[in-house]
C-alpha cells in the first residue's frame, strides 16, 4: 500500500492550548476533569506529534472524553471502543491510540472486549474512569457498584457482587495494569506516562467520583477526606509477578494504587507484523495485482 | 443429458473401449452426475477435481453440494453439471447417480432421470432392481479400493476410485486431470500421492466393458481454454475484495461465511494487510469500523445470525459515513435455522436492518463469477459513497464451483492508497450537497482543529448537533447520496422474448435456474423473459417502464411469500412501483429452484 505522507511544515510544540477542544460538559465536581488535566500534561511532556494522537471512546459520561481533546477522535457506540481502537492500532502502527471509558462501558456491555484486548495484547492505552455508578443515564447500578448501593434499578440496594477490575485485568493478561485516584493528579500523570510508554495493552483504572450520583464514594482513598492513598512500593512488589499482583488486587476497598502488573509479552501488533513480513518475503514482495494473477494461474 | 449422436469412434486412450470394441459410445452435450455418500468420504473432492478439469477443458461446469451441519459425518452429496454448451444451473435431475451407501441410494434414486444410470457400491447397497425406470450398475467400490490400497485403507481412497471410474466412463482427459490431483496431494509427501493415484488408476482401469452397455463421450468445447479458472463463490469473492482494494478486515466464524475469512486471514499478510478473528460479531464489525476510520476499505461479514449482531455498529458506519463492505452469506433462518441450506431471507435485514433511518447500498451476485465482480463493485461503491455496502450472497454460491473466464485485472484492479495529506483550513467532512470527505488519523489539520467522528447527529464539520433543522438536513444528505447511485446503475440484462407476457424478476443465486427456465419456456413456445437485479438497493432506474411492457411480473426468490403472498423483493417492488401485477414465486425448502418448479409456478400464477 502506498501512503501519501504528510508534507506539513515543522511541527508546532504541543501545549494545553492546542490540545484543548470543547469545554467539558461534565457536572461540577466530576473526577473526570482531573483525569483530562493529567492527560493534557502528559501529552505536553511527551510531545507526541499532534496528528498522530487518536482518542477513542464508547458511550457514557467519561466516554465524552474525545470531544474535550483536540486530536483525531472517535465517539463510537456503547461498549465497543476497544475493538474499534484495536482496528486503528493494528492497521496503523504510526499512531498513538488511546481509549477512554467508564465502568459500564468497559466492564459491563464491553466486558468481553476487555478480556480479549488484554489477551491479544493490542498496543494501545486504555483509561477507565470508574465511578461505581451509571451517571449519564442518571443513577442505575453499575458492574462495580457495591452490594447494598441504592440506585434506580436497585431501590432496596444492589444485590449482585461487583466486579473486581484489577483482578479481571491482571488475570485477563493486560500487560500493564495500573490504578489511580482522580484526586491524585501527580500520581495519575506518572502512571499515564508509564502506560503510554509501555508497549502493549496498558490499562489504568482511575477511581473518578460522580459528584451527583455517588458523592464521597472514593473518600477512603483520599487523604484530604481522611482516607489513605496507599501506593504500591515497587521495591517490595515485583511488578512482573502475576500471582503477587492478583494478591494485591484482592485487597479490600479502597485497596492499593500504582502499578500492579507489567509484562513484556509480545504484542499482537508485532506478532502479526512478523507474519506479514515473512509472508511478504515468501511472496517475494510481489504487488497485489501479481499475487492475484498468480492465484488465478493456480485455479486454472 | 442431451445426446447428439451415437456410434462415435472409440477414443484411442480409452482402455475399456479396447476391451470391448463393439460397445456403443454415446455422445453427450452435457451430463449431471450426482455423488452421494457421507461427508467423510471426500466426495466433495471428486466434484472439485471434475470441476477444475472441466474449467481446463473449456467445458462449462456448475456444481452443487450439500454438507451436513453435524460436526463430522452424515449424508452428503455433490452434484456436477458438465456441459459443452452454456451451463447455468446444477441441473434438476441426475443423468448418473453414484451411491456409496444404502441411505445414499434410498434418498437419491428418485433424483435420477428416466433412462438414467445408478452406479452403486455393491458392497453396501442392495438396489431395487425391479425399478426398470433406470439402469443399475453395481461395482464393488469398497472392496476394489481396499484390494488396491491394502487391507487397512477402509473408507479411504473410495473417492479417488470413483473419480477414476468416472474418468474412464466419460472418456475424460486423464493427462489433464493428474496434475490437478498432484497439486492437491503431491505436497503432502510422496506416499499420499502414490496411494491416491493407485486408487484412481484402479478405478480408471476397472473392467467396465461387460457392465455398461455404452461409453459416454463428453465433448470438449472448441473455444480457447487457457484463460478459464474454476473456483467456488466464496473464493471468488475473496479475490474480488483483494482486487477491489481491501487489505483489512475482521470477522467471527459462522457457516457458510467462514471460508471467506479463512482465506482472507491467510492471503492478506502476503499483500501487507491483515484479517483479524475477533472475539465476537460485535467486536468484528467494530474492528472493521476501526479499519475504515483508519483510511482503509475494510470488510466484515457473517451469515444471518451474525449480521443481526452487527447491526448497531453498521448504523454507526452510516452515521459516520465510513466505507465498509459487509458480506452476508445467507443461510436458512430464522435463528440457527438451516446452517448449511440455501435461502434468500435476509434481504429486508440487509436493506432495513439496524435502527434509525439508515440508508446503505445492497448488492447481490448472480453466480460464482459474479461473486468476484460484485466484490470489486462493492469496494468501489463503498469508497465513492462512503457508506456500508452489503453483499448478499448465499450458501449455494458459497460452495458451488464454476468455471469462468479469468478476470482481466488491468481493467479493474485497485491499488489501495492511504491519504494522509494535510487537510485544508476549510475541511468539512459532511458538507451538505457534497460527497463525504474523511481525514484518517495521521492527517494534519491545517486549521489546527481535529475532527471527532461521532455517532451523534452532527453538523457539516462533524460536531455534535441536536439542531432540528440540522438533523433533517443530514438525514436528507445521507439519503440523497444513496439516491445519486440510482442513475449510475446500468439497466439489468434482459433475456427472453421481447415484451413477453411473463417477466421473471430474480436476484442472487437464482440466476441460473431462472434463466434456464426462460430458455426452456421459450423452446416450448412460451412468451417469457427475465431480468436479474445485481443492485437491489437502490434499484436501477427504468424498471417502471420495463414492467409496463409485461402482463405478469413474477418475482422468483427463495424466501417466504409472507402474509400477503409475495416475497421480500416482491414486497419492495410493490411498495416502490404500486403495481399489483407484481407477484411472488417463493419457496423455502433449503434447496435451489429447479427449472420444473419455476415453470410450474408460472403456470399456477398466470392461470
Amino acid at each position: 500500500m502506498s501512503v501519501a505522507a504528510p508534507t506539513n511544515a515543522e511541527p508546532k510544540k504541543l501545549t494545553k492550548k492546542e490540545l484543548s477542544a470543547d469545554h467539558p460538559t461534565w457536572c461540577p465536581g466530576c473526577g473526570d476533569f482531573a483525569v483530562l488535566a493529567a492527560f493534557y500534561k502528559v501529552l505536553e511532556k511527551l510531545q507526541i506529534p499532534h496528528e498522530k494522537i487518536v482518542t477513542i471512546a464508547g458511550i457514557g459520561c467519561s466516554s465524552r472524553f474525545p470531544y474535550f481533546v483536540n486530536s483525531h477522535g472517535v465517539h463510537f457506540i456503547h461498549g465497543r471502543a476497544l475493538p474499534f481502537a484495536s482496528g486503528v492500532s493494528l492497521s496503523r502502527p504510526d499512531l498513538h491510540v488511546f481509549a477512554f471509558g467508564g465502568d459500564g462501558d468497559g466492564y459491563s456491555i464491553g466486558g468481553n472486549h476487555l478480556d480479549h484486548a488484554a489477551r491479544k495484547n493490542i498496543n494501545l492505552t486504555y483509561v477507565i474512569m470508574d465511578n461505581f455508578v451509571y451517571g449519564l443515564t442518571k443513577k442505575q447500578t453499575s458492574p462495580t457498584s457495591p452490594v447494598g448501593f441504592k440506585s434506580k434499578t436497585d431501590p432496596t440496594g444492589a444485590i449482585d457482587r461487583p466486579i473486581n477490575p484489577m483482578v479481571k485485568l491482571t488475570a485477563g493478561g493486560a500487560t500493564f495494569v495500573g490504578r489511580s485516584h482522580a484526586t491524585q493528579v501527580n500520581h495519575m500523570m506518572e502512571i499515564f506516562e508509564r502506560a503510554i510508554l509501555h508497549k502493549g495493552f496498558s490499562v489504568v483504572e482511575v477511581l473518578s467520583e460522580c459528584s451527583f450520583f455517588y458523592p464521597g464514594v472514593f473518600d477512603p482513598g483520599n487523604p484530604r477526606r481522611g482516607g489513605v492513598f496507599d501506593v504500591i512500593d515497587e521495591t517490595q512488589h515485583d511488578v512482573t509477578d502475576q500471582a503477587a499482583a492478583l494478591k494485591i488486587a484482592m485487597e479490600p476497598f479502597p485497596g492499593k494504587f500504582g502499578l500492579f502488573y507489567e509484562s513484556d509479552r509480545p504484542t499482537k501488533n508485532d506478532l502479526e507484523q512478523k507474519w506479514i513480513d515473512s509472508s511478504r518475503e515468501a511472496a517475494k514482495n510481489a504487488g497485489g495485482k501479481d499475487l492475484i494473477a498468480q492465484r488465478f494461474a493456480q485455479l486454472k | 443429458m442431451s445426446t447428439s449422436a451415437t456410434q462415435a469412434p472409440p477414443s484411442e486412450d480409452d482402455p475399456s473401449s479396447s476391451q470391448s470394441p463393439a460397445r456403443e459410445v454415446k455422445d453427450l452435450q452435457d451430463a449431471v452426475i450426482r455423488f452421494a455418500g457421507n461427508s467423510q468420504d471426500g466426495i466433495q473432492s471428486i466434484g472439485a477435481f471434475l470441476a477444475k478439469l472441466a474449467g481446463r477443458s473449456s467445458r462449462e461446469v456448475v456444481t452443487y453440494m450439500t454438507i451436513p451441519s453435524t460436526i463430522s459425518g452424515g449424508p452428503s452429496i455433490f452434484q456436477v453439471h458438465l456441459g459443452s454448451g452454456e451451463v447455468l444451473s446444477a441441473g434438476d435431475e441426475a443423468d448418473f447417480l453414484v451411491a456409496l451407501y444404502q441411505h445414499s441410494y434410498d434418498s437419491h434414486v428418485a433424483s435420477i432421470k428416466d433412462g438414467g444410470t445408478c452406479i452403486y457400491d455393491s458392497d453396501f447397497v442392495t438396489p431395487n432392481l425391479a425399478d426398470k425406470r433406470i439402469h443399475h450398475v453395481g461395482i464393488p467400490i469398497t472392496n476394489a479400493t481396499i484390494e488396491a490400497l491394502g487391507g487397512t485403507s477402509k473408507d479411504r481412497g473410495k473417492n479417488m476410485f470413483v473419480l477414476g471410474l468416472v474418468t474412464q466412463l466419460f472418456d475424460l482427459n486423464r493427462d489433464k486431470l493428474v496434475p490437478i490431483i498432484e497439486r492437491q496431494f503431491g505436497r503432502k509427501g510422496g506416499d499420499t500421492f502414490k496411494n491416491v493415484m493407485l486408487a484412481f488408476d484402479t478405478g480408471f482401469s476397472y473392467p467396465i466393458g461387460g457392465i455398461f452397455q455404452e461409453n459416454y463421450l463428453l465433448h470438449e468445447g472448441i473455444s480457447d481454454n487457457t484463460d478459464r479458472i474454476a473456483t467456488d463463490g466464496n473464493t471468488a469473492m475473496v479475490y474480488g475484495l483483494l482486487a477491489g482494494g481491501v487489505r483489512y478486515g475482521a470477522a467471527y466464524p459462522i457457516t457458510p461465511w467462514s471460508s471467506i475469512m479463512e482465506t482472507l486471514r491467510s492471503e492478506l499478510p502476503k499483500y501487507g494487510g491483515l484479517f483479524v478473528q475477533a472475539e465476537d460479531e460485535l467486536a468484528a464489525v467494530a474492528m472493521a469500523c476501526g479499519f475504515a476510520y483508519s483510511g482503509h476499505t475494510a470488510v466484515t461479514g457473517s451469515s444471518g445470525p451474525g449480521l443481526s449482531l452487527k447491526m448497531e455498529a453498521l448504523s454507526y458506519a452510516v452515521m459516520a459515513e465510513l466505507p465498509l463492505v459487509v458480506i452476508n452469506v445467507q443461510r436458512g433462518g430464522p435463528s440457527t435455522g438451516l446452517p448449511t441450506s440455501v435461502e434468500q431471507s435476509d434481504l429486508m435485514q440487509a436493506i432495513y436492518g439496524s435502527h434509525g433511518d439508515c440508508p446503505r447500498i445492497v448488492l447481490a451476485p448472480k453466480n460464482v463469477e459474479d461473486c468476484y465482480y460484485i466484490a470489486v463493485e462493492a469496494c468501489r461503491l463503498a469508497r465513492k459513497y462512503s457508506c456500508p455496502v452489503f453483499i448478499l450472497t448465499d450458501q449455494a454460491l458459497s460452495s458451488r464451483i464454476e468455471a469462468f473466464r479469468e478476470p482481466k485485472l488491468d481493467e479493474h484492479y485497485i491499488e489501495p492508497v492511504l491519504d494522509l495529506s494535510p487537510r485544508p483550513e476549510d475541511f468539512k467532512p459532511y458538507a451538505l450537497g457534497a460527497p463525504s470527505k474523511h481525514a484518517p488519523p495521521g492527517s494534519p489539520m491545517l486549521s489546527g482543529k481535529y475532527p471527532v467522528v461521532t455517532g451523534l447527529e452532527h453538523d457539516e464539520w462533524g460536531h455534535p448537533s441536536g439542531n432540528p433543522k440540522m438533523h433533517q438536513n443530514m438525514t436528507n444528505r445521507r439519503r440523497d447520496k444513496i439516491k445519486a447511485l440510482m442513475s449510475e446503475i446500468p439497466a439489468p440484462d434482459y433475456f427472453g422474448v421481447e415484451n413477453a407476457e411473463v417477466l421473471l424478476v430474480g436476484w442472487g443465486s437464482t440466476y441460473g435456474p431462472i434463466r434456464t427456465a426462460v430458455q426452456s419456456g421459450m423452446e416450448s413456445g412460451r412468451s417469457i423473459a427475465c431480468i436479474h437485479l445485481r443492485h437491489i438497493h437502490p434499484l436501477p432506474n427504468g424498471l417502471v417502464e420495463l414492467f409496463a411492457r409485461h402482463k405478469h411480473i413474477i418475482v422468483t426468490e427463495m424466501n417466504d411469500e409472507g402474509l400477503y403472498g409475495y416475497g421480500q423483493l416482491a414486497t419492495l417492488l410493490r411498495a416502490r412501483y404500486c403495481d399489483p401485477r407484481i407477484q411472488g414465486l417463493c419457496k423455502t425448502d433449503g434447496l435451489t429452484f429447479t427449472i420444473k418448479e419455476i415453470l410450474a409456478g408460472i403456470d399456477r400464477l398466470t392461470a
